[in-house]
């Protein structure tokens, strides 16, 4: 780990003023970032410690959950609204990581994860186009089980391991982000960057930008997070389902769906989704055909095509859950 | 079997943080160290730029090649691995060290490490387990003979009404120890003082003592606790001379501390073994041939093999017997024990191919296993110093409610799981190694008892608490244990689970010498003695060596001695998903004469989790362009968590077998993690139809048509 | 050349001021700079659940703490358990009845996170103690006797 200035600061416009310079990272639960200094993946001039601003609210106003970046996850999956109206959020933050890990990490800096493909965590630095520009992606001659099914390049097949970053991207929620200057709102579904040319940009977070909320809008009562995994706890998804559902008499009326653990961003099922109005909630024959839709553009690596029956099969039964 | 006993004496210390582990021991002025490591396979080292590393603050030194003594050579073992780092410009393997940073503080040194650049020549593709050449094994790893042959298989094989041929894998793993290896080493004049994670500091004393040409009473070992070992700490690894050599080089005392990620190759591993199984048998189930033909991984300059047939030779009854064994030296760090060695994997095969044939017959797979019970040792013609499987495949078959089994697969459902039981025996072979202490009684009647030997988990300063307190007749409560120093009297190493055989027998034997002495009896207050005999303190050493005939590792050679059991497990498998959980199990284990009953048991449901881990959740692949174990940590190296494992029934038949030892006991360290996962992955077949013969057993694997 | 800064930590009740590099992690200024080596170090990558210690009362990993940022918090570790009169905590009593550690080593990490999962109320049941103890993983798997014991002491 290289060396750093450690600075505390207490307010927004002192943060953002510090950001802007160069080699200056925000610290707030650490959980992520004192990783990638151990591993030399970031070596920072600065360190800003966030801990204290005014950003761990979590509230529901004017049908939009508002939840503030430095909120922790325990905190937030605690939270009786989230509990009660938006399922789907509290159990993908319960099924994260550990019950230590979930008092430390911030919701901000869940989206701010990287991938846990092994050859970017590795000890010592093998290629890797996310760890370095041009280097080449291990994962592609190496071990592809882990790897992407959907919107892969052939610079990095790696996916995105956050589970909270499902389950708003099936909530259509919102990442609010403060720069210097101005505020942009991210759609989550978007927030986490498909490698494409780009494997280095991780997210569409910018330089000197910091996440200070996350919301979502209306509720989500029926709705469910299933993750699939073979440890039994404390390990990252091998493909996780967010279903949000609105359902009449056994029937399908809308369904929102994204999937983790299949490709470097939280995937949403957009043609699935429309397929699957109308269709009914015990049929799960109906329920497969109409999610094959959203299946016709998976590419499965050589070690991977399991992903594509897997995801899928979690898939119905994620809508099944929610709905019941 | 309950499992009231006795509470461990290391208790409260390891309950408050008291305990010292190798890293914990404070040191005035010691330096950190941190190791630089090779980025590829093979090929040799060019050039090693460590001019940014010196200039880094806080360094003290960066030590390489040219700054080492040259070491005495030694091979594996009781080395880990026979080539040591910084010895040579050739690269042995991934990870190896080539340099090694010294600096004030941890932060200092392990930054300073990643600033120095190496380059290599003559690197070359690396070659994987499945491309070398099989070899005959030559090492002190080979235990017995690689090949054994009774009978004529080809000819059981071919008179067989059913037969059945399969070839079974088990994946590389890593024992994994939370503790990671760690010396800290300092040297007063020639006397060389070692405080080290260690499974056996005689092992350690002895060899650093050749490594560096010094007589062994120069070398200090001290080692009382140790977080895990599991194997990876029963032979002498790298942070031993390296941390030896830096604190002669550097005139400091040095601290090195192995990072989780060095643990991957500098610390051993299980290897990958291919095995095939095949099997000739009667239509009532009698054996008419078993042949068990077996390959495993090891590194370049090293064989170490996995014994994984020698239980087919003892376990079942068969006219005609044939297992052979052979290695392939290919590019990867140094494998090593781990347990369970041996039977570990090997059990997986010969259990599996069990049940597989159990089915081709329509015989119930207990059925099947006591129909082939032997008299005698199959192999051999000795006799069994004691056997109590079918004790154990009937009291758990009891237990577990087996005879309730619907024996067709996928015939068993709740919800979205299908359930599945399976059946798979146990057993391991009995390792037995010298062993001394030293019990000592004072004027107020107080015993203390030192012993060399390491108190690893496997709860020994109870077992020696017990077997004082049994001898003389006191509470055990009065003997104070001292233990994990080469200055005390010493013990073979907690390892190869022989420790209860060897220290119980040597404590049995001093403490039975001490009521010698003061011509006593059992249960007599020993103050009261010692005053009778005008003696203010008494003290009586005891010593315990397998007989003089023993074979290799202590082998009995006149009886067939091992240990048994019977695994009974069921499964749920989600049908559309492929996850396996396990949902209850029940176990039985013969094992001798239990000294330590609450240790006893403990030790039993942890091996039994190292089943699991084999079964389920544990591999490490490497890669096959870099050459290196791909994921170095525990997020991608999964050990079972709490969460995996069920409630556990875990017991022991009646057993004691005076013809191991005089206490009748017999080792239980490994025996638990033997069988888990054959049994689990009957009970996969038995709730899926998918017979799954690679481990770990992946969800992939299970969803995947066969 | 000197890079450390000056740091109030709060350590069992005592006030301590250190000085420290900023880069070490809490586990290591505890071990190294305080002198309290009960609280173990075991992938330092937050996969194992060791380095648990209580910061302001919640069970968090010390491994990936950087020190400075606790500075002024009040941090109990396994040595700061015991009552005033070296009376045990009750976690401590049950996992020393129940057999709930061997080799010792995950244990410190065990035991504060077993305060942790009781105070949060999340010891109701085996099932939910085995899920809510899983970031401290057992190699030598004493898992069965660890719920045996946080279920006895969350109803002492």
């Amino acid at each position: 780990m290289r060396t750093f200035d450690y600075t505390r600061v207490r307010g927004l416009e002192e943060t953002l003023a510090a950001l802007g310079e160069p080699g200056t990272q925000p610290i707030a639960g650490g959980t992520e970032l004192v990783n990638w200094l151990k591993e030399g993946i970031e070596e920072p001039r600065r360190l800003v410690d966030i801990n204290r601003l005014p950003l761990r609210d979590v509230g529901f106003a004017d049908g939009v959950l508002r939840i503030g970046a430095l909120a922790r996850m325990s905190d937030v999956a605690a939270d009786e609204i989230v509990a009660a109206r938006f399922p789907v959020l509290a159990q993908s933050l319960l099924l994260a990581a550990s019950a230590q890990l979930r008092n430390m990490a911030s919701i901000g800096g869940n989206l701010m994860q990287r991938t846990r493909c092994p050859y970017f965590r590795a000890d010592t630095a093998v290629p890797c186009n996310k760890r370095a520009e041009g280097s080449g992606c291990s994962a592609l001659h190496g071990d592809t089980g882990a790897a992407a099914i959907f919107g892969w390049s052939d610079r990095c097949v790696a996916t995105h391991p956050s589970d909270l970053a499902v389950a708003l991207a099936a909530l259509d929620a919102v990442v609010v982000v403060r720069g210097e200057r101005s505020e942009r709102r991210i759609p989550a579904s978007e927030f986490i960057r498909l490698p494409g040319d780009e494997p280095l940009r991780h997210n569409e977070l910018r330089a000197g930008e910091l996440i200070t909320a996350v919301e979502v809008p209306g509720g989500a009562e029926r709705s469910y997070y299933l993750k699939v995994r073979e440890r039994a706890s404390y390990e990252f998804a091998v493909v996780s389902v967010a279903a949000v559902v609105r359902a009449e008499g056994g029937t399908l009326t809308g369904v929102r769906l994204a999937l983790g653990g299949v490709a470097h961003r939280p995937w949403r099922l957009t043609a699935a989704e429309s397929a699957l109005v109308g269709v009914d909630l015990g049929d799960t024959t109906a329920l497969r055909s109409a999610l094959a839709a959203s299946f016709t553009e998976a590419r499965p690596l050589a070690g991977n095509e399991y992903k594509v029956t897997l995801a899928q099969r979690a898939a119905v039964r994620a809508i099944q859950e929610a709905a019941a | 079997m309950t499992t009231e006993g006795l509470v461990r004496p290391d208790g409260p210390a390891k309950l408050t943080g008291a305990a010292r582990y190798a890293a914990d021991v404070p040191a005035e002025s010691a330096l950190a160290a941190a190791l630089v490591s090779a980025t590829v396979p093979n090929g040799r080292l060019a050039e090693l730029d460590a001019a940014e590393a010196r200039d880094c603050p806080g360094v003290a030194a960066v030590l390489t090649r040219a700054d080492l003594p040259t070491l005495a050579e030694l091979p594996s073992p009781p080395l880990g691995y026979p080539a040591l780092p910084l010895q040579a410009e050739e690269i042995h393997y991934e990870g190896e060290p080539i340099a090694i940073v010294l600096a004030e503080t941890l932060e200092q040194a392990q930054y300073a490490a990643s600033r120095v650049r190496a380059t290599y020549t003559g690197v070359r593709e690396p070659i994987a387990f499945g491309e070398a050449e099989d070899v005959v094994p030559h090492s002190g790893h080979v235990l017995g003979g690689t090949d054994e042959e009774k009978g004529d298989a080809g000819a059981g094989l071919a008179e067989a009404h059913v037969t059945v041929t399969a070839t079974y894998t088990t994946a590389d793993r890593h024992h994994s120890p939370i503790e990671p290896s760690a010396t800290l080493a300092w040297w007063e004049g020639e006397q060389l003082v070692l405080h080290s994670s260690v499974q056996s500091v005689a092992v350690a004393q002895q060899t650093m003592a050749a490594l560096f040409s010094l007589p062994p009473e120069h070398v200090r070992v001290v080692c009382p606790f140790t977080g895990g070992g599991f194997g990876a700490k029963g032979y002498v690894w790298p942070h031993l001379p390296l941390a030896a050599a830096a604190a002669k080089v550097s005139g400091r005392p040095v601290r090195l501390v192995m990072t989780r990620a060095q643990m991957f190759t500098l610390s051993g591993h299980q290897p990958a073994t291919r095995q095939t199984v095949s099997l000739g048998a009667t239509r009532d189930g009698r054996l008419t041939a078993l042949r068990h033909d077996s390959v495993n991984a090891s590194g370049r300059a090293v064989d170490y093999l996995e014994n994984t047939t020698h239980s087919s030779t003892w376990l079942y009854a068969s006219p005609a017997i044939e297992t052979r064994m052979r290695v392939q030296r290919v590019d990867r760090p140094g494998p090593t024990p781990m347990r369970a060695p041996h039977e570990g994997p090997g059990m997986f095969a010969l259990e599996s191919a069990m049940d597989e044939l159990a089915y081709e017959l329509g015989i119930d797979p207990v059925e099947l296993r006591l129909r082939n019970e032997p008299d005698v040792d199959p192999m051999t013609g000795l006799p069994f110093s004691s056997r109590r499987l079918v004790e154990c495949l009937r009291e758990g078959a009891e237990r577990f409610g087996w005879a309730e089994r619907s024996p067709e697969p996928r015939s068993m459902r709740e919800g979205n799981d299908l359930v599945g039981w399976g059946v798979a025996a146990a057993t391991m072979d009995t390792f037995r190694a010298p062993s001394s202490a030293k019990v000592r009684i004072g004027a107020d009647g107080r015993i203390v008892v030192e012993t060399g030997m390491q108190e690893i988990g496997t709860g020994l300063p109870a077992m020696v608490q017990a077997v004082v307190a049994e001898t003389l007749g006191c509470d055990p409560g009065d003997v104070e244990v001292r233990h994990g120093d080469s200055g005390f009297p010493p013990h073979a190493g907690t390892m190869g689970s022989m420790s209860a055989m060897g220290l119980g027998s040597a404590v049995q034997a001093a403490a039975r010498e001490v009521l010698a002495k003061l011509d006593g009896r059992q249960g007599q207050p020993l103050a009261g003695l010692l005053a009778e005999s005008g003696l203010t303190e008494l003290e009586a050493e005891g010593r315990w060596s397998p007989e003089e005939d023993a074979l290799a590792a202590g082998r009995s050679a006149r009886y067939s001695m091992h240990t048994y059991g019977a695994i009974f497990a069921e499964v749920r498998v989600d049908a559309d998903f492929g996850v396996v959980r396990l949902s209850r199990a029940v176990t039985r284990y013969a094992a001798g004469r239990i000294l330590n009953p609450l240790a006893a048991h403990s030790q039993l449901t942890g091996g039994f989790a190292w089943g699991y881990g084999q079964a389920l959740l544990e591999h490490s692949d490497v890669d096959p362009v870099l050459g290196r174990f791909v994921s170095k940590n525990l997020a991608g190296y999964l050990l079972p968590a709490n969460a995996d494992l069920p409630d556990l029934d875990a017991a022991f038949v009646e057993d004691d077998d005076r013809f191991a030892n005089p206490l009748g006991a017999k080792g239980i360290g490994e025996l638990g993690a033997v069988g888990v996962a054959a049994a689990i992955a009957n009970a996969v077949f038995h709730a899926t139809g998918r017979r799954v013969r690679n481990l770990p057993i992946r969800l992939a694997t299970v969803l995947s048509e066969p | 050349m000197n890079q450390d800064t000056r740091l109030s930590l709060t350590v069992n009740g005592e006030e301590r001021e250190i000085e420290i590099d900023p880069r070490a992690t809490l586990v290591d200024a505890l071990r190294d700079r305080v002198g309290l080596t009960g609280t173990k170090k075991g992938c330092d990558r937050g996969e194992c659940g060791a380095c648990t210690v209580l910061v302001d009362g919640r069970r968090v990993l010390s491994c990936l703490t950087l020190a400075v940022t606790v500075g002024g918090a009040e941090i109990t570790t396994i040595e700061g358990l015991a009552g005033e009169d070296g009376e045990p905590h009750p976690v401590q009593r049950a996992f020393l009845e129940s057999d709930a550690f061997q080799c010792g080593f995950c244990t410190p990490g065990q035991v504060l996170s077993a305060v942790g999962c009781i105070a949060e109320g999340h010891a109701g049941s085996p099932d939910e103690i085995r899920e809510w103890m899983s970031g401290n993983l057992c190699r030598c798997a004493a898992y069965p006797q660890i719920v045996a014991a946080v279920s006895k002491a969350a109803v002492r």
